[in-house]
């Protein structure tokens, strides 16, 4: 009885108190589609009942570009990829370094962690942790692609017209690999960069012929994918993991050259205004139990010790039928990028985009 | 040989009849009004002869031959409308020329056309000014140029007056009679105003719900009116119901509704004794003083001056109000308010018709 | 006095809501925008002022080459959306009985209640290789196997002429509507025939309303995003497309900013050419009461 009275005192309370923001903290996170799904947040507030969450989904160039715009006020979380940090921190000035005690980091990856910290670190400090990871492949519908290899297949003519890829800065690099390249190597000299991306702006022109049209996120992909319309295309392994729950035809092959993996992060906007329960949001998501929920929502792995095993069951079997252990050893995690490359790339784009075709 | 005529013409829409088998015939060169009050259908009948009605029955014959299978831009009428119609976005050399260009003439023609015609409805050198510069006359003019310098067979007119201030309008009257005089076309020209129709036309048809009541020149409708329609309609008129008490010889001795007995002309043959009738006379008719023939007496209750058309109101022992206009205003008859009076008309100038019903 | 300065007082007032709405969300963010396209990068938070971002532009033929596209493009919009458009608004205007008329006007208005997102998808949902109009044609035999209508200029063109044929209609038929029938008659009575009176009665006549909506649609069209994108595909290549690119995935808010000045002043010359051939002005055109 004295419980019940005391919860709805407090409900009440939360609810006086919500509109005054003083008391509640509100935790606004700027993330990716399917990463802060609905019963995550619900547990995370019953959780924490002082802390609402307002969620701004988005994409790598839409988050640096809004902090950027506000000089990285307005969110107080934000996931860009590992690669999207050091750049534009140098650059814009957007992000806050973390306090990693305030982390419970044993339960995270350490490779993966390393690797971030790799990445992340300016002058010292350290501005993100990893959160889940994936990969940037191929899937194909071996019902009537089987032989699909790697990323040269997207522009093999025996798929014509049943071809699609995201006209981003990743089907790129998995052409330069395609064609033998190590783009990552080449990241340091931009004359040699530059020639690269000639050569695979010319494979992508003449390629887009076969190409049936150029996806933008992963609704469309799965469109074109579960229609039939395109039974080769580039891919997110968690969109591909999804497809394969809903027909098992449509397979992720990670590339022959490797696949391209990219960790998403945690990173605290420079003017964000909830810096404690941003780092409550992070402890939470990264616990065993959650992150089951989480991978669930998004298909990716989370970067803790077992990300695999934390899996729901159909995803892990998607991916135990997609990797190997040398599939897994041959991944090619995306190098910090340096500044003025993505100019090119841009342009490299643009050109591709520009190209006619019919 | 006429230069158009029409034949049993009907028009209904729908269970509505508009015009109900009319039939007339205009003679070249003449000035010929069709008058009536609004929604008497003379405008749809108008529209049947420019083509943009299509009659339910009947015949339209311009000088003999049908024109009920030309389509209204091929037929030789043109057409005045009512606002007139000029095309704002053309100056009145563009205005005028529309036509010609329409017929595909060369340049050197349609300026001297443009020009000549110009120059007869008064307005030479007027070919550059904007239609919105002009006057409403100058409009008038430029309106019926526009439509004269094609030389159509008939130039119809709907009520293009209507839009004047009164002092233009009665000039304009007279100008449109000399504009048609000179150029000897035949014009079918529609109005509800009897002033109208009757200072300009050589021939009146006056319409009531459809149908025709009587067509002849301007004095035979106003001193020999056919129907009580007529007399009512065209010119000024004092009518009172009344009874027919005896016919002979084509008089009638009508008893007035309310008191006072006077003998009239029978306007029609329907006339029976003990039927109800009514009674037309015109004020100028009346005068002042009892006379031979009718006479009635009554108290002068206001006096109208008005120049030419002054009147005399006398409100007679029966109740009913009499127009006087006969010889009043001239000084002669010293006449106040409140005096007792006689007044008289000769026999021969009232008119008695039968009510139906 | 005291009466004066009241009154003078309430219409300042009055307008301030108007005057801030034009200068923080309109005139501010244009300022903005052509300040931030003259600052040139010289390194990581260094800038100077100059024009190379313009000269940037002229010197990439892939921009320029989308920007005339674009407006190209537009203008046949433009054109299509006239020729649609006429007939419907003469139709409404002059033909309709009074009591059909606000409902056809209406119908006009309904694809307006759906947000462009929705409608351009309606159309992917439709034209899709394995959509509607596909798989229609494949049954009643007039095609053998799936056709693609997706990602061409032609399915383009048609989906920004649906998207914006209402804003030529509604100006068209205002013009229309005030014209009295008389002028047409006598257009018919003079002598003409049906294209005579059309092209030297009706549509000088309507030409206020026609250079009005031809404005409107084609700023509207130069400066979609959604639609000429979502059923483009591979091919849109649309400007405001490069403009979001700029400043989104390249981080390139100079060459952004730049873009936009220059389609807002390249947009303003075509309206401005456009009234300069057709000899109307914008007082006599948009601004007419």
């Amino acid at each position: 009885m004295k419980t019940t009275f005391a919860l709805a005192a407090t409900t009440a309370l939360a609810l006086f108190m919500a509109g005054n923001a003083a008391q509640a903290e509100t935790l606004r996170l700027l993330t990716w589609g399917g990463y802060a799904p609905d019963n995550v947040i619900k547990l995370f507030e019953e959780a924490n009942p002082d802390i609402t969450v307002e969620v701004t989904l988005s994409n790598n160039e839409e988050m640096v570009a809004k902090l950027r715009a506000t000089g990285g006020a307005g969110y107080d979380l934000a996931q860009p990829s590992h690669d999207r940090i050091f750049a534009a921190q140098q650059e814009y000035n957007i992000y806050k370094p973390l306090d990693l005690s305030k982390i419970e980091t044993a339960n995270l990856a350490p490779n993966l962690l390393d690797g971030v910290k790799a990445n992340a670190t300016i002058d010292g400090a350290l501005y993100a942790v990893p959160h889940q990871w994936g990969t940037s492949g191929i899937v194909a519908d071996i019902s009537k692609a089987p032989n699909v290899k790697g990323w040269g297949d997207l522009c093999n003519p025996e798929y014509k017209g049943r071809t699609s890829m995201r006209l981003r800065r990743t089907i790129l690099l998995g052409t330069a690999f395609s064609l033998g390249k190590d783009p990552f190597a080449l990241y340091g000299d931009k004359a040699a960069y530059q020639t690269m991306l000639d050569e695979v702006t010319e494979k992508l022109i003449a390629c887009k012929d076969n190409v049936k049209t150029y996806w933008n996120g992963g609704d469309d992909l799965s469109t074109l994918l579960l229609s039939g319309e395109v039974v080769v295309s580039e891919a997110w392994d968690s969109t591909a993991f999804k497809l394969y729950g809903q027909n098992k035809n449509l397979v992720y092959v990670p590339p022959e050259t490797g696949a391209l993996a990219w960790i998403d992060t945690f990173v605290i906007p420079r003017k964000g205004e909830a810096d404690d329960a941003a780092y409550k949001w992070i402890n939470f998501v990264m616990k065993p139990e959650i992150v089951k929920l989480m991978s669930d929502s998004t298909g990716a792995i989370a970067a803790v010790s077992n990300g695999i095993d934390l899996l729901p069951d159909d995803k892990q079997a998607a991916v135990k039928a997609a990797f190997d252990e040398q599939d897994l050893t041959n991944l090619k995690f995306f190098a910090n990028i340096p500044a003025g490359l993505e100019d090119m790339e841009g342009k490299a784009l643009e050109r591709i985009k520009a190209a006619t075709s019919n | 040989m006429h230069d158009l005529q029409c034949e049993s013409l009907s028009k209904r829409f729908g269970a509505y009849t508009a015009v109900d088998s009319v039939s007339f015939a205009v003679p070249r060169g003449s000035f010929f009004s069709i008058l009536g009050p609004s929604g008497c259908g003379k405008t749809t009948l108008m529209r049947m002869i420019a083509g943009f009605e299509t009659p339910t029955g009947g015949d339209i014959r311009i000088k003999g031959r049908s024109v009920l299978s030309t389509p209204p831009n091929k037929r030789p009428v043109k057409m005045v409308f009512q606002h007139l119609a000029l095309f704002p976005m053309m100056n009145v050399g563009e205005n005028i020329a529309y036509g010609l260009r329409c017929r595909g003439e060369n340049r050197a023609d349609i300026a001297r056309k443009v020009a000549r015609v110009l120059d007869r409805v008064g307005l030479p050198g007027a070919a550059e000014k904007q239609v919105s510069q002009l006057s409403g006359g100058q409009k008038q003019r430029i309106a019926i140029a526009r439509c004269m310098v094609l030389e159509p067979d008939v130039l119809l007119l709907d009520e293009p007056l209507g839009a004047l201030d009164l002092k233009l309008r009665e000039r304009m009257k007279i100008e449109l009679k000399q504009l048609q005089h000179q150029f000897e076309t035949t014009f079918l020209y529609i109005t509800h105003d009897q002033s109208e129709a009757l200072l300009m036309s050589d021939n009146v048809a006056v319409m009531n719900a459809g149908r025709f009541e009587q067509i002849g020149a301007p004095q035979d409708l106003y001193n020999n009116p056919k129907t009580g329609f007529v007399a009512g309609f065209v010119g000024d008129s004092n009518r009172w119901p009344g009874r027919a008490l005896s016919v002979s010889d084509g008089k009638v001795r009508v008893a007035i509704d309310g008191g006072g007995e006077a003998i009239a002309l029978a306007g029609d043959e329907r006339i029976a004794a003990g039927g109800p009738v009514e009674l037309f006379v015109r004020p100028e008719v009346i005068s002042i003083g009892a006379g031979s023939g009718n006479g009635l007496e009554g108290t002068v209750e206001s006096l109208l001056f008005n120049g030419a058309s002054s009147r005399i109101l006398v409100r007679m022992a029966n109740g009913h109000l009499v127009e006087v206009g006969q010889a009043v205003m001239d000084g002669s008859v010293k006449i106040a308010p409140g005096e007792t009076v006689a007044i008289g008309w000769s026999r021969s100038h009232g008119r008695a018709f039968s009510v139906a019903g | 006095m005291a009466r004066t300065d009241i009154g003078k007082l309430s219409l300042i007032l009055l307008f301030a809501p108007f005057a801030l709405w034009i200068a923080l969300l309109i005139i501010l963010p244009q300022l903005g925008i052509g300040y931030i396209s003259l600052r040139e990068k010289v390194g990581p938070g260094e800038y100077t002022f100059g024009f190379a971002n313009y000269i940037a532009f002229l010197s990439e033929p892939i921009y320029w080459n989308t920007l005339l596209r674009t407006a190209w493009m537009s203008i046949l919009v433009t054109a299509m959306a006239l020729a649609v458009g006429f007939p419907v608004a003469y139709y409404i205007a002059k033909i309709a009985r009074r009591r059909a008329r606000a409902a056809l006007f209406l119908m006009c208005l309904i694809p307006l209640w759906v947000s462009d997102l929705v409608r351009a998808f309606g159309w992917i949902v439709i034209l899709r290789e394995t959509g509607l109009v596909s798989t229609f044609l494949q049954k009643i035999g007039l095609v053998g196997g799936p056709v693609e209508l997706l990602y061409n200029d032609a399915t383009v063109v048609m989906g920004l002429v649906y998207t914006v044929v209402l804003f030529m209609i509604v100006p068209l038929v205002s013009t229309l509507d005030g014209m009295d029938n008389s002028l047409i008659e006598a257009g018919y009575n003079l002598g003409g025939s049906r294209f005579t009176v059309f092209r030297r009665i009706v549509v000088p006549y309507a030409m206020p309303g026609i250079v009005a909506g031809c404005i409107i649609v084609f700023m509207l069209t130069a400066g979609s995003y959604l639609t000429p994108i979502l059923l483009g595909g591979k091919n849109s290549m649309w400007f405001t497309e490069q403009i979001y690119e700029q400043f989104v995935t390249r981080y390139n808010w100079e060459s952004g900013a730049t873009f936009g000045v220059l389609l807002l002043v390249f947009t303003s010359f075509v309206v401005w050419l456009g009234l300069r051939l057709t000899g109307q002005s914008l007082a006599s055109t948009v601004a007419k009461d």
